[in-house]
């Protein structure tokens, strides 16, 4: 990989350079501590050091409500809403560039989703290194490194970041902006292995992930999910703001002529109460409790089933998003404990 | 706008005309369906057991199973039954008018390993429209397979779908059908009368040459199952169909997961040994 550095006093020049590439966008400040993904008027704005955004930036490949089709007598008429638009997309961690990753498995296969596609192509992804805080399991989840995923990847290395370059894009940023980067130095090599080693000691929190999807079978019927049952609220926080979870609802919307209209998809939990309903009043997910259970079950059974590896990165969101206090890392801590007594 | 997205759209619509509509019984029909678009019409190609998305124009899309076998290509035909938006509105429409299809989806018969063997079908009411596909694709291709029996089973003869055409079936000599009402408010009811577990006692199964498709609703299933274990059916031998609301059909939007499957791909055709091994299954 072509690897280059970059000062810090460099990079607010450098985002600047890049809106040739597209519309940028990077965290910004919302509330007290909260940032968001959102369109950059100054880049002095940009959230450098925000650790985790509300929302992952999936919302840039799946919105949350997107339109597939314009239907009318005619037929279904595909419809890409934002045909040809392109966004650089800034500080992205290490555990949302895997949440992409894991995006791209779910909706490439046999049968590709243009709609995703379409927009994932036009999106560059400039990764930022990060401190973890308490509620940060991604050196568990095994997302706290990642070799791909992104156009340019940036590792704090003191006065300077250390800056890989992922793909011909981002070379090509590189290029538009080479006054701007320098070559990669001893000290600079060894700043980055130093510091590498050192965020590692700052993980407050492990979960150990080994034999996780036979604990879950084994455990299916602990009354661990009852008690989480008895507390969710049904609210569905968690998985608007999962980086991974992709469920999704369609709906056709009927303009007042009754001849045209709409295909929208927009996003849904599995967490709804309505969510496995079917046609004469059968629900498969009656009680709160199974709708919790398939959620957790779902990212580390299922998925690993399906798609060899856990739909979850370790990113602490749904932690913090949950108004009833459910904890992924004490549900599994606990979990597995159960599981060896 | 839309010239940016590739041709090969997973949730692309195709326009269908409504040929022809059967009435069966209350609130179950037979559409007969047409692609507008003769390169569609070529291209679709099914296994008996797969299913469709069907559109109605601004209600909405809906999984289903495709009733008519492969082996009669030309028309499509669904079989549907009256329940929810969708229907309500496919319901609706007069012959001629256009609605939308994508598909064939799901996974289907394993017809090629079900080649050599014995057949047994066995359904309770709407359980008969996926197998109805298979039953003639079986028909059809008669050299290849071994005994076949048909057990089907409705409340009365009023409610029995595929009626005369199955009736038909009666005295044919490459096929052993057993109809059944639970009972006969008729009094001219040609068959037997009871449930379809029953009609285990009409025939003698070798349960190492036969494959059990079975399809109907959760109480049958429970008892037939018992059936075909007490007659020592290996589990990987029953096939049964599963139901999940669905939405994408492609194994996208979540809906129809059952614990580590989808049933849009990985089903809804499921062996019996699969269900077993699956939380949630009912
Ligand atoms: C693999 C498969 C094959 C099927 N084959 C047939 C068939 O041959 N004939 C037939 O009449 N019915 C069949 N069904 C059931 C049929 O899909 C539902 O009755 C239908 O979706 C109800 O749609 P609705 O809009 O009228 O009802 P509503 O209650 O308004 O449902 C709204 C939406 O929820 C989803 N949904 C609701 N119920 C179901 C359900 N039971 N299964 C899946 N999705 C559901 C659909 O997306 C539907 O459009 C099949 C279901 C599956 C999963
Ligand atoms: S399940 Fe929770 S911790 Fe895991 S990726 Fe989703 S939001 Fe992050
Ligand atoms: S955020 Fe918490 S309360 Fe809300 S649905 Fe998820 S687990 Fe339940
Ligand atoms: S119907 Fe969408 S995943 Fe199966």
């Amino acid at each position: 990989m072509k690897i280059v550095t970059l000062s810090k006093s460099n990079l607010l020049p450098f985002l600047e350079a890049s809106r040739s590439f597209g519309e940028l966008h990077a965290p910004l400040k919302r509330g007290e501590k909260s940032c968001a993904f959102a369109q950059v008027e100054d880049v002095a704005d940009i959230q450098v050091g925000c650790l985790r955004t509300i929302l992952p930036p999936k919302k840039y490949f799946m919105p949350p409500e997107q339109t597939m089709f314009a239907f009318s007598t005619d037929g279904y008429a595909p419809v890409n809403e934002e045909a040809g638009k392109r966004y650089v997309l800034f500080g992205l961690h290490p555990c949302d560039i895997h949440g992409i990753k894991i995006l791209d498995l779910v909706f490439s296969g046999a049968y590709t989703d243009p709609y995703y596609f379409e927009r994932r192509k036009h999106v560059a992804i400039i990764g930022l290194d990060c401190i973890p805080d308490q509620l940060c399991f991604c050196n568990s989840m095994g997302t706290y490194f990642t070799e791909d995923g992104f156009d340019l990847f940036l590792s704090d290395i003191g006065d300077r970041y250390m800056v890989m370059v992922g793909t011909s894009l981002g070379d090509d940023m590189i290029n538009a902006s080479h006054h701007l980067f320098g070559e990669v130095d001893e000290r600079a090599k060894e700043e980055f292995k130093r510091r590498s080693n050192a965020r590692r000691e700052h993980f407050a929190v492990e979960v150990e992930t080994w034999g996780l999807p036979e604990i879950f079978d084994l455990e299916y019927e602990s009354r661990l999910w009852k008690e989480a049952g008895e507390k969710c609220l049904s609210c569905g926080a968690c998985s608007m703001v999962c980086p991974t979870c992709y469920c999704y609802d369609v709906l056709d919307l009927l303009e007042l002529n009754a001849q045209q209209g709409v295909r929208k998809r927009r996003w849904d939990s599995c967490l709804f109460k309505d969510y496995a309903l079917v046609a004469g009043g059968h629900n498969f997910r009656k009680e709160r409790s199974s709708r919790v259970k398939n959620r957790f079950f779902h990212k580390q059974r299922g998925f690993v089933a399906e798609y060899g590896r856990p739909a979850c990165t370790g990113c602490g969101r749904c932690i913090e998003a949950c108004p009833a206090d459910i904890n992924i890392i004490e549900l599994i801590t606990k979990l597995r404990s159960e599981a060896h007594v | 706008m839309s010239d940016h997205l590739p041709k090969d759209n997973p949730y692309q619509p195709h326009l269908a005309r409504i040929v022809r509509i059967l009435p069966q019984i209350p609130d179950h029909r037979l559409f007969q369906l047409r692609f507008e678009d003769d390169e569609v019409a070529r291209n679709f190609k099914h296994r008996p057991g797969q299913f469709v998305e069907l559109s109605v124009l601004g209600t909405g899309e809906a999984p289903i199973s495709i009733s008519s076998s492969p082996t009669r290509p030309g028309v499509l035909e669904l079989c549907v039954r009256k329940v929810g938006r969708v229907t309500e509105a496919l319901f609706r429409l007069p012959v001629d008018s256009l609605i939308g299809i994508r598909g064939p989806y799901g996974n289907g018969y394993p017809v090629q390993e079900m080649e050599g063997h014995n057949l047994l079908l066995v359904a309770g009411g709407l359980g008969m429209a996926p197998l109805r596909s298979l039953l003639w694709y079986a028909m059809d291709n008669r050299s290849k397979f071994q005994d076949i029996i048909l057990m089907y089973g409705a409340r009365v003869p009023g409610d029995m779908l595929f009626k005369y055409e199955l009736l038909g079936l009666l005295d044919q000599p490459d096929i052993t059908c057993l109809l059944t009402v639970d009972r006969d408010d008729t009094g001219r009811w040609p068959a037997h009368i009871g449930v379809v577990p029953k009609l285990f006692d009409k025939v003698t199964l070798d349960p190492k040459t036969t494959i059990a498709a079975v399809c109907g609703p959760p109480v049958m299933y429970k008892f037939v199952l018992q059936k075909l274990l007490e007659r020592n059916f290996s589990k990987d031998h029953i096939l049964m169909s599963l139901e999940r609301k669905m939405k994408c059909g492609v194994g996208k939007c979540g809906h129809c997961a059952i614990g580590y499957k989808y049933t849009c791909l990985d089903g809804p055709i499921f062996t019996y040994w699969d269900v077993i091994n699956l939380p949630e299954v009912v």
